[in-house]
C-alpha cells in the first residue's frame, strides 16, 4: 500500500447537502491537475455518483465483484472518457449492505491506493453502519454542510464521530452559500458556521443554478472549465487540497450596487 | 450584535433569522455534545442548587446552570447570586450597605 495516497472521506451527516456533487467535481478537478484520482461510491443503498459523472451506462462490475474476487479491480474501475486520470469504483447492489464490513472497505481502499494519488470516498448520509464502514477506510475527511440549522447540527455530530475515529485532518466545505441572504442576515454567515463547528474552512461553494444543469447532463461543472460561480469554487477547493494558497471568495463582496453597499453597512458589527 | 440588529431592536422588529439560528444552534449543540437532555440538566441544576443552599443562601429564582460551548469544548456554567451565608459570618458585597 502506497502510504502517500490521500484517502479522503466526503461526508455530511444530513442528506442532500451536496456530498456527491462535491465528490464528482473535486474528482474531475484533481484529475485535470494531472493527479491520478479514484472516486469510490460508498453509498451502497442509494448510489448516485455514477449518474453525476455521466458514467451510469458504462458500469460492468462493481465493488461487490471486486470484494467477491469474481473480477479484478481494473475490470471494475470505470475510466472517465474525457478525463482519463479519473476512475470510478461503482457501488454494488444494495444487498451489499447486509454483509459489508469495515474490513471490506479497508481492503478496497488499500487496493485503490496502489494505483492512485487521491481516493475520494462518497459517504452515505447518516451516522449508522454505512458511515462506519466508509470512515474506517479513510485517513482524512471533508465535511460538507449548508448554512442551515439542521445541516450544521448534523455536521457537528459527524465531526465528533470523525474525531473518535482518529481521522485527521478534518476540513469544512460550506455549500450553497447565498451572499445576498447572508448580507441581509437571513442566512448563517461563513464565520458563524466555522465558529460554531470550529473547523478549518477548506472552501465555500456559492449557490449556482448551473449545478443542476450540469447534473442533468452528467457533466460536472469542473469538466468543461466553465466560469460559473460554483465551478470557480470547486476548482479553488481542489487547488487548495494540493497546497496552493488561494484566497476565499468573500460572499459579502459579491455585488457592487448601492443596495449591496447598504446591506454591507448594516452588517457592521457593533459589539 | 450588528447595526441591523440594533435598528431592528429600536423599531421593535423581529431579530434577523440568522441571529436566531445562531442562538438556537449554540444551545442545541451544547446539549448534543454533552449528551445531556434538558430534563437531565434541569434535574442536575436543582440538585446543585440544593447542595449550594446548604452553605449559602442563594436566590433560587435567579440561579442559572447552563452548558456553554467554545471551540468544541463544553463547560457547565453555574451563575448563583448569593444573598448571604447561612452563618452570616462572611460579609458579602450585597450586604455591605445594610
Amino acid at each position: 500500500m502506497k502510504t502517500n495516497t490521500r484517502i479522503i472521506l466526503i461526508c455530511s451527516g444530513k442528506g442532500g447537502v451536496g456530498k456527491t456533487t462535491l465528490t464528482a467535481n473535486l474528482g474531475i478537478a484533481l484529475a485535470r491537475q494531472g493527479l491520478k484520482t479514484a472516486v469510490l461510491d460508498a453509498d451502497f443503498g442509494l448510489r448516485n455518483l455514477d449518474l453525476l459523472l455521466g458514467l451510469e451506462n458504462r458500469i460492468v462490475y462493481t465493488a461487490q465483484e471486486v470484494l467477491e474476487e469474481s473480477c479484478r479491480l481494473d475490470q471494475a474501475l470505470v475510466k472517465h472518457k474525457k478525463e482519463p486520470n479519473l476512475a470510478l469504483l461503482p457501488a454494488g447492489n444494495p444487498r451489499m449492505l447486509e454483509w459489508i464490513k469495515p474490513d471490506d472497505m479497508q481492503r478496497i481502499a488499500s487496493m485503490l491506493s496502489e494505483q492512485f494519488e487521491y481516493v475520494l470516498i462518497d459517504c452515505p448520509a447518516g451516522v449508522e453502519d454505512g458511515f462506519k464502514n466508509a470512515v474506517s477506510a479513510a485517513k482524512e475527511a471533508i465535511v460538507v454542510t449548508n448554512p442551515e440549522v439542521s445541516a450544521v447540527r448534523d455536521a457537528d455530530r459527524v465531526i465528533g464521530l470523525l474525531n473518535t475515529h482518529g481521522i485527521s485532518p478534518v476540513q469544512l466545505v460550506l455549500n450553497r452559500v447565498r451572499p445576498k441572504m447572508i448580507a441581509s442576515q437571513e442566512m448563517l454567515s461563513v464565520d458563524d458556521v466555522t465558529d460554531i463547528l470550529s473547523l478549518p474552512l477548506l472552501g465555500l461553494v456559492l449557490e449556482d443554478e448551473q449545478v443542476i444543469v450540469s447534473t442533468n447532463r452528467g457533466e460536472p461543472l469542473t469538466l468543461n472549465g466553465t466560469n460559473s460561480p460554483a465551478a470557480r469554487c470547486y476548482s479553488n477547493i481542489a487547488r487548495r487540497m494540493q497546497g496552493e494558497e488561494i484566497p476565499l471568495i468573500d460572499p459579502s463582496k459579491e455585488g457592487s450596487g448601492i443596495r449591496d453597499k447598504f446591506r454591507r453597512l448594516m452588517q457592521t458589527k457593533i459589539f | 450584535m450588528t447595526l441591523r440588529d440594533i435598528l431592528n431592536k429600536l423599531l421593535r422588529r423581529q431579530p434577523t433569522s440568522a441571529s436566531t439560528a445562531r442562538e438556537r444552534l449554540q444551545l442545541v449543540l451544547a446539549h448534543d455534545r454533552s449528551d445531556l437532555s434538558p430534563e437531565l440538566l434541569d434535574k442536575m441544576r436543582k440538585e446543585i442548587l440544593e447542595v449550594v443552599a446548604k452553605y449559602v443562601e442563594i436566590d433560587l429564582e435567579e440561579g442559572a446552570v447552563s452548558l456553554e460551548t467554545e471551540d468544541r469544548m463544553t463547560a457547565l456554567v453555574a451563575n448563583l447570586p448569593i444573598k448571604r451565608t447561612v452563618t452570616g459570618a462572611i460579609k458579602l458585597k450585597e450586604n455591605d450597605d445594610e
